[in-house]
């Protein structure tokens, strides 16, 4: 029983892994500030999640799963705000999301 | 502690991928060309160090490594890069021998001192033989503090904590004298914008509201547990202030000042020492030597307290008091000279703004 909880953990933190990697395929390809936020983000809330959910699997019940729920609470705090931040300051000094398709760059493009 | 990785073949392959990641770090360094790609590669790379020395079992360095490196310093060196260029301009040809010569022939001689080093967990060589190995055996006798780190940096070498302790005043008050140091709390600071992320954002400032008493309460829990585990009164002190420095990248400087003036500021981290260094005294005042905190306590008094080691318990009352209290000293000093530097760079550039706008 114990062993196939552990596995389920495995699997969570392997999912995570994947939503890691495509979060930084994501920061690394994607057009311009905000969806690179965005994808940033995703790697920060869902990912981290995915990952603190494996590792509370794993953990079992113990002092390390109430630390890891702690952990979990100020990731969701902080991540969001960081990125609401980040997206306020590219805003503030100047970048403009690309609207419409951005394989035909339009007038609004700089 | 318990190891971080269970299978020494993972332990290997993971320790082989963080050298190498904080290799091409250093080369990622040396090509960038921009100011403040350099101090988030910097703060990338402390991360990095970080887990390596979590790797390397060493839990408190890593702590203080994260904190320290990844944390604080990134944003002194953040508000330090505002009042700059961000360009680095590049070198010419001419100079660069000498600087390549002199880093080679450096590196070259510590490749050749590296084949005298003890191998890494070498129980023959001598720091784990002779001194190590006394900390070790002594310490649950002498000091009773869980943490043998903790004993060793607190109570066998306090003395040398507090050289210290005392560096890092000075190397505030370096700081401060190079920037300028007259900036007090009653001078006008206009509301810097550079410093400040997104104004008068909602979503922010609750967050901020939410966190910083969390990391307060945060960093006091390290200090005290610094005993029992990893922590103590440097990591405090700079957890501290980082709630801080939250607490005026949301708000703004300005209000930062008003709640916490740089007077107070200055005084606290000049009390910090004064605090540690008067503990050493009220020892010697009670008969023992410097910072000898059997002393702190009357035995009498000692043995009278719950589960005292005078009366046969495990308690060692007078070591205990000695370490939390010079921890908060530590704690003092690296919060306040922290604070003060970055208000002193965050000044310098809400100076320039209000010159610039005059």
């Amino acid at each position: 029983m114990l062993e196939a909880i552990a596995w389920i953990g495995s699997a969570f933190i392997i999912a995570a892994v994947g939503l890691s990697i495509a979060g930084a395929v994501g920061v690394l390809r994607f057009p311009d500030v905000y969806t690179r936020i965005h994808a940033a983000s995703i790697t920060d809330t869902g990912a981290a999640s995915l990952m603190t959910l494996g590792m509370l699997l794993m953990a079992g019940l113990s002092p390390a799963a109430i630390k890891l729920c702690i952990v979990w609470l100020f990731i969701m705090l902080t991540s969001p705000a960081a990125a609401h931040a980040l997206a306020g300051a590219a805003f503030g000094s100047g970048h403009r999301p690309i609207l419409g398709d951005p394989r035909r760059p339009s007038e609004d493009e700089t | 502690m318990t190891r971080l990785l269970a299978a020494p073949e993972a332990e290997l392959v993971f320790a082989a991928l963080l050298l190498t990641l904080l290799a091409g770090l250093v080369l990622a360094l040396l090509a960038a060309r921009s100011v403040l790609t350099c101090i988030l590669l910097m703060s990338v790379f402390s991360l990095t160090m970080a887990l390596w020395l979590m790797v390397m079992d060493a839990p408190d360095v890593a702590f203080t490594e994260a904190s320290v490196g990844a944390g604080v310093s990134t944003m002194i060196l953040l508000g330090a890069a505002l009042s700059s260029t961000d360009v680095i301009p590049s070198v010419r040809p001419g100079r660069f021998w000498f600087p390549a010569v002199a880093c080679l022939a450096a590196f070259i001689g510590m490749a050749l001192a590296l084949s005298d080093l003890p191998v890494f967990g070498d129980p023959g060589s001598p720091p784990s033989s002779y001194v190590g190995r006394l900390y070790l055996e002594h310490t649950p006798h002498d000091i009773g503090a869980p943490n043998v780190v903790t004993a060793v940096l607190a109570s066998y070498r306090g003395f040398d904590t507090l050289g210290e302790t005392s560096v890092i005043l000075a190397a505030g008050v370096g700081v401060l004298l190079l920037l300028g140091g007259s900036l007090n709390s009653r001078d006008p600071v206009s509301e810097d914008v550079s410093l400040r992320i997104s104004a008068g954002s909602p979503v922010l400032s609750v967050a901020a509201r939410l966190l910083i008493p969390i990391i307060c309460l945060y960093a006091f829990y390290v200090l005290a547990h610094g005993e029992f585990g990893a922590g103590g009164g440097f990591q405090a002190g700079v957890i501290l202030a980082a709630a801080l420095i939250l607490h005026a990248l949301v708000f703004g400087v300005r209000e930062t000042m008003r709640a916490l003036p740089v007077g107070v500021v200055r005084s606290c981290a000049a009390l910090g020492v004064l605090g540690y260094a008067s503990i050493g005294f009220i020892a010697i005042l009670h008969g023992g030597r410097f910072l000898d905190y059997d002393a702190l306590l009357s035995p009498v008094f000692e043995a009278g307290l719950p589960s005292s080691h005078l009366a046969g318990g495990h308690h060692h009352w007078g070591q205990r008091l000695g370490i939390l209290g010079i921890e908060t000293g530590v704690m003092l000093a690296v919060a306040s000279t922290m604070t003060a530097i970055f208000y002193a760079f965050a000044g310098r550039v809400s100076r320039s703004d209000e010159a610039g706008a005059a």
